[in-house]
């Protein structure tokens, strides 16, 4: 007893050294194999402990599992990340809830404990309705589903009442012995709480995304954690603890990031009343090309000439990239010419909001795979306090997290949301797709100061040229 | 009911310390960060394969094999992901200067790479 607590113990702390080096990239991907070495030693703990049956069996299946993660892992693109990860946040939930059926069902063990058997049930709820709301999640996150919120009749309602019957078929499951008719009401439960977990997730969109996934991350942690209750593994336990605290802390950071509630999020009480009938730019996923034609080049040369001039006089620039950025794939322009202006001798960084892309810390991941030195990224609150004694603030595809309204009114479903201060720069460009809101359909009084040069149009022809212009 | 005490300490003693560890993780390394947890999320590997543990009906055969296939496509899938992302976290000291090819090529360069993937 006391050496398996010791040997769990040590598991547990090799994971935490793992998730402790994770404060620069370098150590980060030292922690991520220092988590892997704990996973894995909790695997041999296991292996150890128990006998298995069918061992040809599990070691086909696993087999596979490995094949099929490396295969997908090697060939995923950096912009398919989040819905890569949302993908297996899902995967992780159907884990979850198939061990939790097969627990609760089984008739040739002992019975298991209270405690076990209601852990069991909320990990086998947990775990269908992370399933299905990643699936959903990671549709919309691919483009495969429509991103904006879809909203149902009474949506609320609906929620509140698949919960009920869920609570209900939880606890007649509960008082059912093994047999037949349980695993017909598991069953049942499963497809109810995947069921609540679509009606969940479809209602979220866009710039909430973000919000979103990192929930989900903390339910997939906590149905592990569940599952470690019901076959009493504390391992287990432990490792879906650090997700939970993972996903839990994301969330949390997502929503401050937005100045939003997590219910306001997932209820759409005190929803966006601007948001519903706008088409929101920030996340149409292609009519960038189409516009960026109708721009003759003689048309708009001189907001691209002036940019330039503007740029040759600065010292020191910041740019600021938005999730309109990643949808014309100009990470890799808007790194060049950043490249460019610190060979000019300009002092350039990069400003990255908290929820400028589809999941926390995606801006930083693409301009990382676009060679960005990451030295430059800065985070909101390190570098807000210089926009003052900056003199050219590049917006590329952002809107919300710069727009000055969400700090100078009250009234608008931005207010009190942390924005980048762009507009306290001497000069800002802004390297738009064109003048439309961001998603929160809020209009930017930015567009229309004076020292703002307007640069519409597809921001990789148009950071391209502004590049050009300097060499 | 020891046991179900102990395993509460276990959970929460164990998301506390992760919640001050992973508070102080910096925004650069959310993504990666959450990519990592969905691999140790799939610990559930555990429990599937402790499905196996005693004797098992056919029905519970497949449906521990499915739960094996999902936790460990997790398991390797998401730290393999998440070292390819970290790779790609470059400091450098001194600014690049090197030959680049023409625009228009390096962008069709860049795309058919993207969409080979």
């Amino acid at each position: 007893m006391l050496t398996g607590l010791l040997v769990d113990l040590a598991v547990i702390v090799v994971l935490l050294a793992g998730i402790a080096q994770f404060r620069t990239p370098p150590g980060a991907r030292r922690g991520n194999w220092t988590a892997a070495l704990a996973l894995a030693g909790a695997l041999a703990v296991v292996l150890y402990r128990h006998r298995l049956q069918d061992v040809p069996l599990v070691v086909v299946v696993s087999a596979l599992g490995v094949l099929i993660g490396a295969w997908v892992a090697v060939r995923v693109t950096m912009i398919q990340i989040p819905a890569m990860v949302a993908f297996q946040h899902g995967a992780g939930g159907v884990a979850a809830f198939l061990v939790a059926y097969v627990e609760l069902t089984r008739s040739g063990r002992e019975p298991l404990t209270a405690a076990a058997e209601i852990a069991a049930l909320l990990g086998l709820i947990v775990g269908a309705g992370t399933f299905s709301g990643s699936l959903v999640a990671s549709g919309k996150l691919a483009n495969r589903l429509r991103q904006t919120p879809t909203v149902l009749p009474g949506h609320n309602a609906i929620l509140v009442a698949l919960a009920v019957v869920l609570g209900a078929l939880g606890i007649w499951a509960a008082f059912l012995g093994a047999g037949i008719s349980l695993c017909v009401v598991l069953t049942i439960l499963i497809v109810g709480s995947a069921a609540l977990g679509i009606v969940f997730a479809v209602r979220i969109g866009g710039a909430d995304m973000p919000v979103l996934i990192s929930f989900l991350n903390a339910t997939a942690g906590l149905a592990a954690a569940l599952c470690g209750v019901a076959i009493g593994n504390r391992l287990l336990i432990a490792c879906g603890a650090t997700v939970a605290a993972s996903g839990s802390i994301l969330t949390h950071v997502m929503c401050r990031g937005m100045n939003r509630g997590l219910a306001s999020v997932f209820t759409g009480i005190k929803a966006r009343p601007a948001a519903a009938p706008m088409a929101p730019s920030s996340i149409r996923p292609d009519p960038a090309a189409d516009v960026a034609e109708a721009v003759s080049p003689a048309g708009d040369a001189d907001p691209i000439s002036r940019s330039v001039e503007l740029l040759r006089e600065a010292r020191r620039v910041i740019v600021i990239p938005g999730y309109g950025m990643a949808l014309a794939d100009a990470q890799e322009e808007v790194v060049r010419l950043g490249e460019r202006l610190v060979e000019l001798g300009k002092e350039v960084k990069f400003a990255v909001h908290p929820v400028a892309g589809r999941m926390p810390g995606h801006m930083h991941v693409l301009l990382a795979e676009a060679e960005v030195d990451y030295g430059r990224l800065y985070e909101l609150k390190d570098i807000n306090h210089e926009f003052a004694e900056t003199d050219i603030a590049i917006i590329v595809g952002a809107c919300d997290v710069v727009n000055p309204a969400a700090t100078e009114r009250s009234d608008t479903p931005i207010s009190g949301m942390p924005i980048l201060k762009a507009h306290e720069a001497r000069h800002v460009v802004v390297c738009n797709l064109d003048e439309r809101p961001g998603y929160s359909g809020v209009a930017n009084p930015l567009y229309g100061y004076a020292k703002t040069v307007l640069v519409w149009g597809d921001a990789q022809e148009t950071i391209g040229r502004i590049r050009a212009g300097l060499s | 009911m020891t046991d179900v005490f102990l395993m509460l300490v276990v959970f929460g003693a164990v998301f506390a310390l992760g919640y001050l560890l992973i508070r102080r993780v910096p925004q650069m390394l959310h993504t990666p960060l959450m990519s990592m947890t969905n691999a140790i999320s799939a610990v559930t590997i555990l429990g599937a394969l402790l499905l196996f543990a005693v004797e098992t009906t056919p029905v519970e055969k497949v449906l521990g094999a499915l739960a094996i296939v999902t936790a460990i496509f997790n398991v390797a899938g998401g730290f393999v992901i998440t070292d390819r992302m970290l790779a790609m976290f470059r400091r450098k000291d001194t600014p690049r200067v090197e030959f680049r090819q023409p625009q228009g090529l390096e962008r069709a360069a860049a795309r058919s790479g993207k969409d080979g993937t």
